[in-house]
């Protein structure tokens, strides 16, 4: 371990964003004395006979934020369907709080890869989040039934519109919310039953830069003050890297886990890659990798949109 | 509907209590009315899932299959509303079932439906031409005649009616939950696919009771235009589903009562009155979006994170 970047990158960018995390320090893992909230132990995958990858040793306890990393097409993804028991592992053992993945679903919150609402979609934001608690229940209500009920419902609908901070455009037709607003109201609406896991999958994708670090810096709030567990597929690790307890980098066939600090190095990345990768911190405390080999289809043209610093490091 | 071509036609007083009693000393004008209350209302609550859902042209394709099936009836001599109902529902199944091995992406969906269309279309066509003669021509199948509902065939149509509403409110959350975000209603053990298929048969019911009415060309007088107009007005749900069976109702009934003094066919009268709804509606939504346009910051960076 020749450098240690990310404690200075922490401290370097809280003061520069300054908001909530700022106050809350980022708790060492309190997985120690409780069973973890995820624990996977050689754990490997095949999809259509092909082993995406294999020995992924990772344990997250509560309220901790962990990335997966890794170039396109290496089964990010398909770790997240794993946790979600909708794929099997071909090898190793997965538990998922405490139980089978699936098994444990409803305190699971789930964001698919990113999903949008064209401007025709003539439903209110507050409706999509209030479908995240009760959508998948059978039958009308009873009027006059369960006053009390419905009105902890709403209460809760409005506190969790709240949280994400999207009080001001929950009642516009969520067509006609920005990107970044959608994906606020999405994350509500995964966060409505209170998950201990909230998986995610590529939220920063096609947000712009300033929503990008909202964005994260809401899910690193919620992570941290609501001890919820975040696991989350990133492209780019920069937006996220001051949240950051623990990084999964996937590559052709392998994985390594880790603090960023351990993870997010020449020596690591050379050693996973097999080939030279060189990790190079810029001025404003990104990180760029250097080397990786591409996968089969380029990977960071999704970014065009981004600064020179996103786009290089194409995490 | 061609009353008004009558010596003694009947003339709107503005008396509206005198008219209706005129009008509903006629047993078939009281079927009418007693029909379209039915279909506005199941219309109504199943088309806004329809447009919701982006489902225009499968129920564009089921009301077609209304056509061949009312012309199958009249040539083999059994029930008009067995026809209506056996073809659209079967309609139905056989878009869903060959969906389901297309994975239901869009485009997959409207070639799957496009096909079923020609093919329901060419079988209409071909039962006319077998029947020859008698069938006072297809005009009456394709354009709908209010006159002949019977007492039967209202009651016919309200129980389909009652079971079609019954069905969808029992499946109407989780169904608009995977109308809206499929992904994740599955990620909540919502059986997606399985509503998709159930949606598509009540869709099959209900475009068969509205082509009784308006003929298979001008079911979505009743399907599509209460729905848009109702999803112009609001985008609360409940709302929204409420106005919509509001509309339908009427534009079906004043429709009724236009086609009743007037010379000219009930369709159109049932069709434009919807229609200048949904103007209306449009321009309502303009104006007040021009109105309430103000200045939007951009999202403060981390500001309420």
């Amino acid at each position: 371990m020749s450098v240690n970047p990310t404690e200075e990158v922490r401290s370097e960018e809280t003061r520069a964003v300054s908001e909530g995390t700022g106050s809350t320090p980022v708790a060492p893992p309190p997985s120690a004395g409780g069973e973890p909230v995820l624990a996977l132990h050689g754990a490997a995958v095949r999809v259509g006979g092909r082993t995406l990858w294999s020995g992924v040793d990772l344990t997250v306890g509560a309220g901790e934020f962990t990335a997966v990393l890794g170039p396109n097409g290496v089964g990010k993804s398909t770790l997240i369907k794993v946790l979600l028991g909708v794929l099997p592992a071909a090898a190793g053992e997965v538990r998922v709080l405490g139980g089978a993945p699936g098994a444990r679903n409803s305190a699971v919150g789930y964001l698919p890869q990113r999903r949008s609402f064209d401007a025709s979609v003539r439903i209110r934001g507050v409706d999509v989040v209030r479908l995240g608690l009760d959508g998948d229940r059978w039958g009308i209500p009873v009027p006059g039934l369960g006053r009390a009920k419905r009105r902890a419902a709403r209460e809760r609908v409005e506190a969790v519109i709240e949280l994400v901070g999207a009080s001001a455009y929950a009642h516009r037709p969520i067509g006609q919310c920005s990107g970044g607003e959608q994906q606020r109201l999405l994350i509500a609406q995964a966060l409505i039953r209170r998950p201990q896991v909230l998986l995610l999958d590529e939220p920063l994708d096609s947000l712009d830069l300033p929503n990008q670090s909202a964005v994260a810096a809401l899910l690193g709030r919620i992570c941290h003050q609501e001890q919820v567990a975040v696991v989350m597929v990133a492209h780019d690790v920069n937006p996220i890297l001051h949240h950051l307890d623990r990084v999964v980098y996937i590559a052709e066939g392998g994985a390594v886990s880790g603090t960023p600090a351990e993870v997010i190095t020449s020596d690591t990345l050379t050693r996973l890659y097999r080939t030279p990768v060189e990790v190079l911190r810029t001025s404003d405390g990104r990180l760029v990798v250097v080397g990786q080999p591409e996968a089969p289809a380029l990977h960071n043209d999704r970014h065009d949109h981004g600064t020179e610093g996103s786009r290089a490091a194409g995490i | 509907m061609l009353l008004g071509s009558d010596a003694a036609s009947p003339v709107f007083s503005w008396n509206l209590l005198s008219d209706f009693q005129e009008m509903w000393s006629y047993a078939f004008m009281v079927n009418a009315f007693r029909a379209g209350l039915v279909v506005a209302v199941v219309c109504g609550v199943v088309g806004w899932f329809m447009v919701l859902r982006r489902q225009t042209f499968a129920g564009h394709t089921l009301s077609v299959a209304a056509f061949p099936g009312a012309a199958l009836s009249v040539l083999a001599g059994f029930s008009l509303s067995l026809g209506y109902f056996g073809f659209c529902i079967a309609a139905a199944l056989v878009i869903a079932g060959l969906q389901r091995r297309g994975q239901g992406s869009g485009a997959e969906e409207s070639a799957v439906t496009g096909t079923v269309q020609a093919f329901v279309l060419a079988c209409g066509f071909l039962f006319i031409t077998l029947y020859k003669g008698l069938l006072e021509g297809p005009e009456a199948l394709l354009f709908g005649s209010f006159l002949g509902i019977t007492t039967g065939q209202v009651v016919v149509l309200a129980a389909a009616g009652a079971v079609v509403l019954a069905v969808l409110a029992v499946m109407g959350r989780p169904l608009l939950f995977a109308s809206i975000d499929p992904e994740v209603a599955t990620g909540r053990g919502v059986p997606v696919r399985l509503l998709s298929t159930v949606f598509l048969v009540l869709l099959g019911a209900a475009t068969a009771e509205a082509s009784q009415i308006t003929g298979t060309l001008l079911v979505f007088a009743l399907m599509v235009i209460p729905a848009a107009t109702a999803q112009q007005l609001t985008a609360r749900p409940g709302l929204s589903l409420l106005l919509s069976v509001l509309l339908g109702l009427a534009a079906c009934w004043c429709g009724l009562i236009a086609a009743y003094y007037q010379p000219y066919p009930l369709g159109f009268f049932v069709t434009g009155f919807a229609f200048a709804g949904y103007v209306l509606a449009h321009l309502v939504r303009i104006a007040r979006e021009a109105l309430g346009r103000r200045p939007r910051g951009p999202l403060a960076i981390g500001g309420a994170a």
